[in-house]
């Protein structure tokens, strides 16, 4: 059940009833679509929905109007059940131009709904989208069915009177298909409503365009006699509690604030804009009246150094990337590792190698964050599951850094980092703190800054204590002083500690748990492939199979129990976007041979996928 | 200044590591003067602190009982900057070389001038790579003959007063490792500077590029080589002899018998254009005298007061945020 507080239109049409849909809506990437879909997002989760979304677009700006290259997509799923993927095939396509029609149709379900802006499809636009023949007049669209809508004519009249340019007025056709949308599946305008008056307060003629525009596409929905009926989803059955709508990069900014409050420690995050990691920087740069400091800084490297600043002067550092930053943080991120100071390096992964595929995902940094530094350097590495879950990664992250002085890796990926889903609202005032100790000043003993505690962490001594002055640098130092030290069984030693301290988190991270059968097949998975692998690990119990799914949160340490589970399985399966990390690791650590599902196509897993192969393997 | 700190002295800053810089070497003269000076600021050791990078200069805060941090080749501005912009109540400097900030470290450097991080950068310039054993540095002149040049350096030198001045430096100034008393100096007018305080030391490695700066230090020709810049002076050497005047945009030489002190240049610190700063630091030996001191020292608003400010402004517009607040504003919907 869902309450919601404003009354909104009901169309006069019968209502079919759907379990879920998955709707994708592709145009030009100035179109509009990501701002459409992440409205067709938001107010699905306030119909009480559970959401999953899918956003996929180029990383030009602009790429040349009506051509393939410049595609831009968002798929929203959004379901009366708990749903964990943006959904496999497509119910319905939302085309605003050939060149989206013909690059995404195949991904459509037999019988699906293909709606066109036929406005679009003249000889220059073909001709743009390197099409001979209209699609329209081919075999392409026979097994769909075709709804075409003049978008652009009806915009342009539902906006006059405006005083819009004729150029302006055609900005606004993402809006018309969005009403058309929320008509077809009983969504409320309000919240819309509500968005763009706020969105274009200052604009008030474009303002009102939108609205108008917004209003004539689900006008038309309910006077076109091209739809019958009405399509309801209703409600999903989630926890109680008070939900909003959450994206990845923005939980994880959120997680981020949260942790330095319960720790009582400033946030400091220096950070060079890179995508996809760049909206973590955005959003913390609004919330300087929490306390949040944040620095551009001039490259990655400045980056990674600022932040060990900040966290030797006592504030906690993060810096947030991708992985050609990751890269260039490599010789901080070991300095780090020496220092022994507590501080966040984010890395939202995106396809490589090289500048890769920087709007697309991919799980290909594992190994470099475990092993892309110079000499023996461990650090901790926790993996996101899910856009909410960046939530819970972050300040987990956080609480592990500051109890063992240790920067730790926090791996996002594309996928999660600009997907969204409702997050269940926590209260932050009866989370538990996070407890940051630092020595206070003393006389006469010496004052050793590498004496150890049960976790083998040493003391976060800051600058202005009386007493406690020393000298920290990435040259060997010996154990207790923290003096430098070239004598070998030292470098022996301090080598083995660290490697010790960073394994001590296995004491403290929770054990890893098995959904499903407790033998047969063990499905493990990490990072953003959790919906797709737990849903198809779901499907393949409930037709009988002896799967089960273990999702790994510490990739660094491993969770302690995770060795006597692999016992427990004859094979073990593991899916990743990237050509075989984690199972390297596995294979290497533990004693099996583990088979993997490798998908390096800068999209995530199809359930369907993960399922067949659960089945090819028995 | 009235204050019941205890009294240091110079060694109070001194820790307890040996120093392992060659004999002779330059550095230790300005190790010398910088815990001569601490003690006259009256700023407590623990709330001092020294950063470097890695180089020969860069084992400097090993041999300081402050706080400090001997970090990544190039990269110490940037730590410092983390460190100020959180803590602004700490006194941090950096200590630098020639490679190390001006080859590996370029970026930073710029960047730190330009942001106006309130904290003094020191750059060691011995014009060569003293800890990987003798190659030529950024400010090694052309046909510099070292190991990794044995025909001779193609490169082009920088020259990091102009380079500071034109990466928009407030305070920028020179000094030498022997001249002791105004090396003092110029650390207490950096400490004393609200921003980025540069200064450019020549030192001598008497390793590897031993008597580079001989004609700026040697007694019987210092006079003649070099030029004291003092504010609001006009620009004289040689004991008075000789002068610098400018014709058009060009420095001249003059004998002072025939010219008056009146016709000569006069130096200007707190001018707000750097151009003079800047013709200043392209007076270079053996054409010119070089001169010593402060080439400028103008006001601007440090970076880290200005991120400060603000997160004040912020906290007085919004209020102090709210965690539970923010979470729950906007769109949101209940499951019962």
């Amino acid at each position: 059940m869902t309450e919601t507080s404003s009354e909104f239109l009901t169309s006069h049409k019968p209502q079919q009833q759907l379990a879920g849909v998955t709707v994708r809506l592709v145009g030009d990437s100035g179109d509009g679509m990501q701002l459409l879909g992440s409205q067709l997002t938001s107010v699905s989760a306030l119909a009480g929905n559970d959401v999953a979304t899918f956003p996929d677009f180029p990383a030009e700006i602009r790429a040349p109007r009506g051509t393939r290259a410049g595609v831009s997509g968002y798929q929203v799923h959004f379901a009366s059940e708990e749903i964990f993927t943006p959904g496999d095939g497509l119910d319905v396509l939302v085309a605003m131009n050939p060149a989206a029609l013909v690059t995404n149709i195949s991904d459509l379900k037999p019988a699906g709904i293909v709606i066109l802006n036929s406005d679009s499809f003249e000889a220059k636009d073909l001709k743009l989208a390197k099409l001979e023949k209209d699609p329209r007049q081919t075999d392409l669209l026979k097994n769909f069915r075709v709804i075409e809508v003049q978008m652009t004519t009806l915009t342009r009249k539902a906006v006059e009177g405006t005083g819009l340019s004729v150029k302006e007025a055609d900005q606004c056709k993402n809006f018309f298909a969005m009403g058309l949308v929320f008509w077809l599946y009983g969504r409320d305008v309000n919240p819309t409503l509500r968005f763009i008056d706020s969105k274009f307060k200052n604009k008030p003629d474009v303002q009102a365009a939108n609205r108008a525009a917004l209003m004539s596409g689900w006008n038309f929905g309910e006077t076109t006699e091209h739809f019958a009926s009405t399509f309801q989803v209703p409600a999903a059955k989630l926890k109680p509690g008070t939900y909003r709508n959450i994206m990845g990069n923005q939980a994880l900014a959120w997680g981020l604030m949260t942790a330095a409050q319960l720790s009582g420690k400033t946030l400091f995050l220096g950070s060079y804009p890179i995508t996809p990691a760049s909206d973590i920087l955005h959003e913390l740069s609004k919330y300087k009246n929490f306390g949040v400091k944040t620095f551009q800084a001039e490259d990655e490297i400045a980056a990674i150094c600022s932040i060990i600043g900040a966290s030797f002067g006592g504030s906690m550092g993060v810096t947030t990337s991708s992985g050609p930053g990751i890269a260039l943080k490599g010789e901080g991120m070991g300095l780090a590792v020496m220092l022994e100071l507590p501080l966040i390096v984010v890395d939202v992964q995106r396809g490589g190698p090289s500048t890769g595929l920087p709007t697309k995902t991919e799980q290909s940094d594992l190994l470099m964050v475990m092993f892309g530094r110079n000499g023996e350097s461990p650090l901790p590495i926790i993996a996101a599951r899910s856009p909410a879950d960046c939530f819970d990664a972050a300040i987990e992250a956080w609480r592990i850094s500051t109890q063992f002085m240790t920067p730790v890796v926090l791996l996002s990926d594309g996928y999660i980092a600009n997907g969204a889903e409702p997050w269940l609202i926590p209260d932050v005032s009866i989370m538990d703190p996070i407890n940051v100790a630092h020595p206070t000043a003393q006389n006469g003993s010496p004052f050793l800054p590498y004496q150890r505690d049960e976790n083998l962490a040493r003391p976060w001594a800051i600058p202005g204590t009386p007493g406690l002055m020393h000298r920290i640098g990435g040259l060997e130092k010996e154990d207790g002083t923290g003096n430098v030290s070239y004598d070998p069984v030292n470098h022996q030693h301090m080598v083995n500690t660290r490697a010790k301290k960073v394994a001590n988190v296995a004491n403290v991270i929770a054990l890893a748990e098995v959904k499903g059968s407790d033998s047969g097949l063990l499905v493990l998975s990490w990072g953003g492939t959790y919906g797709a692998c737990h849903t198809a690990c779901e499907r393949a119990i409930a037709s009988g199979k002896s799967v089960g799914h273990v999702h790994l949160r510490w990739l660094n340490p491993f969770p302690k129990n995770l060795k006597d589970i692999i016992a427990q399985f004859d094979r073990v399966l593991i899916p990743e976007w990237n050509s075989g990390q984690l199972r390297m690791l596995i294979n290497s650590q533990f004693d099996v041979k583990a088979t993997g599902l490798n998908k390096v196509q800068g999209k995530p897993f199809s359930v369907t996928e993960i399922f067949d192969e659960i089945e090819r393997m028995g | 200044m009235a204050t019941d700190l205890p009294v240091l002295k110079a060694t109070d800053f001194a820790s307890d590591q040996d120093i392992r810089w060659c004999p002779g070497c330059g550095d230790y003269s300005i190790l010398a003067q910088m815990k001569k000076i601490l003690p006259t600021l009256g700023v407590p050791r623990e709330q001092t602190v020294f950063i470097s990078g890695i180089g020969c200069s860069s084992r400097f805060p090993y041999y300081m009982n402050t706080y400090g941090i001997h970090s990544i080749h190039g990269r110490a501005p940037a730590f410092a900057t983390g460190l100020k912009c959180t803590r602004p109540d700490l006194s941090v400097w950096v200590i630098t070389g020639d490679g190390d900030s001006l080859s590996i470290g370029g970026n930073h450097f710029l960047h730190l001038m330009r942001r106006n991080v309130d904290l003094n950068i020191i750059l060691f310039n011995n014009s060569i790579y003293g800890l990987t054993k003798g190659q030529y540095s950024p400010t090694s002149p052309m046909g510099k003959i070292t190991k990794s040049t044995p025909m001779g350096s193609l490169d082009f030198p920088l020259n990091p007063i102009s380079v500071a001045l034109a990466a928009e430096a407030t305070f920028v100034a020179r000094s030498v490792d022997s001249n002791i008393q105004h090396l003092g100096e110029m650390l207490t007018r950096a400490a004393a500077h609200k921003g980025t305080s540069f200064v450019e030391v020549y030192q001598n490695c008497n390793v590897f590029n031993d008597g580079v700066w001989d004609y700026a230090k040697e007694k019987a020709v210092r006079g003649q080589n070099t030029i004291e810049l003092e504010h609001g002076k006009p620009l004289v050497f040689d004991d008075g002899k000789q002068g610098v005047r400018l014709i058009g945009f060009q420095p001249e030489i003059v004998s002072l018998d025939k010219t008056a002190t009146d016709d000569l240049l006069f130096h200007d610190e707190k001018a707000e254009s750097p151009a003079l700063a800047y013709l200043l630091s392209r007076m270079r030996y053996p054409a010119f005298p070089e001169p010593i001191g402060v080439f400028r020292c103008v006001e601007r608003e440090s970076y880290e007061t200005q991120m400060a400010d603000q997160i004040d402004l912020a906290q007085k517009k919004k209020g102090i945020g709210d965690l539970n607040s923010l979470f729950n504003s906007g769109d949101t919907w209940t499951v019962v």
